[in-house]
């Protein structure tokens, strides 16, 4: 019990402030992308026209950003084909959940239940209080109990730092980067011929930069995410082996998802951050672990067995 | 200059006092909501054991003073819900542990007992009632831990008492008993 506190008590509320900062610095960087997208698409078609571009881009940042905060959960939980479940359905589950709520000072979430064999399991919400935890039907089949705790003291630390909120907001906001970059290639495409004639050389600077941009912000965007999203993993391992105070349930949990050949047929790339343990089961060679949704798990299992 | 001097010392201990006063006040708020967890948590093991008794009692017809401690346990445990500290509801808690102990020990002696249904919920339910106090309670004493060194820590320590802040008291249940030094008698 000693070596499972003594990294340092980080109380949900410190995670959680530490959090509010990453959110808003997040906000501002990709509000920066954005304006930058839409500045150059602005030029490119009309020259002097950025500026009139810029508010259109705006618009389309803080729509998707407010969207996804009162909505993003219900729209990932669809998506993940998750049913919610009542509370005399999966007593076991409940009980887990309730209890570690408890452990944590949050309200317990709603449950959701995802019909597939694949064990894994993920958080959603904006705050705390409209949270929700989705797990897998093969995570209930095939874990014991122990083992449901690890996840689930996982899944609640994602809650109770506020993850659940940074990552709904980067998860949407990418999405918004990418469809922007997608429309600017489709019109790239349609006007290219007769612009070409028209305009002079100044031009053609600015049409460099916008096709790089087209090219490179989706990457940025996504790495961006990524990044975020594989820090977040090791924190919520840390601090949901300090709620159960037994490192060796979540461990052992990992390991078996590890061993599971399947992969989670409701996850796509969108989604496949969240959940605890890429659902995916595609590991892209090139690039390192540049692309990789998570840490490696066997880092994870280390570092779990370590405390 | 002097006064000038003399408004900015008056001004920066001014705020420092008032950070200080909200802090301690955020962190015993915390404590506060923490113990209503526990407190919803002991209601519902007190509204289960009722239960668990009648239906103990219909197999177990021979242990009333089993039933009458623990009934008894359950009504000082009540009773110290409405008023007492944390210290003092966990002795009753404790007690009613030990109370329920000798329950489920006497439910052992009943294999039919073991079969029947409401008897399965109502231990399994308790269990996890058990399971969800440990929890809160871990949640408790880490809030209480987090006022009591911010009470304590220099310079907050020289004034807190003059706001009238006193340090919380844990709350520890069962295995406190298991900690005292056993009498070693000759």
């Amino acid at each position: 019990m000693s070596s499972a506190e003594s990294p340092a008590r980080l109380s949900i509320y410190d995670a959680a402030a530490a959090n509010r900062w990453r959110t808003v610095v997040l906000i501002a960087v990709f509000t920066a992308i954005i304006a930058l997208l839409g500045y150059f698409v602005g030029e490119y078609f009309a020259p002097g026209g950025g500026l009139a571009a810029l508010p259109f881009a705006f618009a389309l940042a803080v729509g998707s950003g407010l969207a996804s905060y009162f909505a993003g959960d219900q729209i990932i939980l669809a998506q993940s084909r998750a049913r919610e479940i009542g509370p005399d359905q999966e007593k076991v589950l409940h009980d887990v959940v309730e209890a570690l709520a408890l452990g944590l000072g949050i309200p317990t979430p709603k449950l959701y239940v995802i019909e597939d064999s694949a064990p894994n399991a993920f958080a959603t919400g904006r705050d705390p209080r409209h949270a929700s935890v989705a797990v897998t039907r093969g995570l209930l089949d095939k874990m014991d109990r122990t083992e449901l705790e690890g996840v689930i003291a996982h899944e609640l630390s994602h809650v109770g730092n506020r993850d659940i909120r940074v990552m709904l907001l980067v998860t949407i906001l990418v999405g918004t980067v990418a469809l922007l970059a997608d429309w600017m290639w489709r019109s790239f495409f349609w006007t290219r011929g007769g612009r070409r004639e028209r305009d002079g050389g100044g031009n053609a600077i600015i049409a460099v930069i916008a096709i790089a941009l087209a090219l490179l912000t989706p990457i940025i965007a996504t790495l961006i995410q990524l990044a975020v999203s594989r820090q977040r993993e090791y924190l919520a391992d840390a601090s949901g082996a300090l709620l159960t105070r037994y490192p060796s349930g979540l461990a052992s949990a990992l390991r078996k998802i590890a061993a599971d050949p399947e992969p989670l047929e409701a996850a796509n790339k969108a989604t496949a951050s969240l959940y605890i343990a890429n659902p995916l089961k595609d590991a892209p060679a090139f690039f390192d672990h540049l692309f990789d949704t998570h840490p490696p798990i066997e880092e994870r299992i280390r570092r779990l067995e370590a405390m | 200059m002097e006064l000038v001097v003399l408004i900015v010392i008056i001004a920066a201990l001014a705020l420092f006092f008032i950070a200080t006063y909200n802090r301690l006040i955020t962190l015993r708020q915390r404590v506060k909501e923490a113990w209503a967890d526990i407190d919803v948590q002991l209601k519902r093991r007190h509204d289960l054991i009722p239960n668990l008794v009648e239906t103990v009692k219909g197999y177990a017809t021979h242990e009333s003073t089993v039933f009458q401690n623990v009934t008894q346990a359950r009504a000082a445990a009540v009773a110290a819900g409405a008023s007492a500290s944390p210290q003092e509801r966990a002795q009753a808690e404790n007690m009613l542990t030990t109370a329920l102990r000798s329950v489920f020990a006497v439910a052992e002696n009943y294999p039919q007992l073991q079969a029947v249904q409401e008897f399965k919920d109502l231990s399994e339910n308790l269990t996890a009632t058990e399971d969800k106090i440990a929890f809160a309670r871990r949640f408790y004493n880490g809030n209480v831990r987090d006022f009591n060194t911010a009470l304590q820590t220099f310079p907050t320590n020289v004034f807190a008492s003059m706001f009238g802040f006193k340090a919380e008291e844990y709350f520890e249940l069962a295995d406190t008993a298991a900690r005292e030094v056993p009498q070693v008698k000759f």
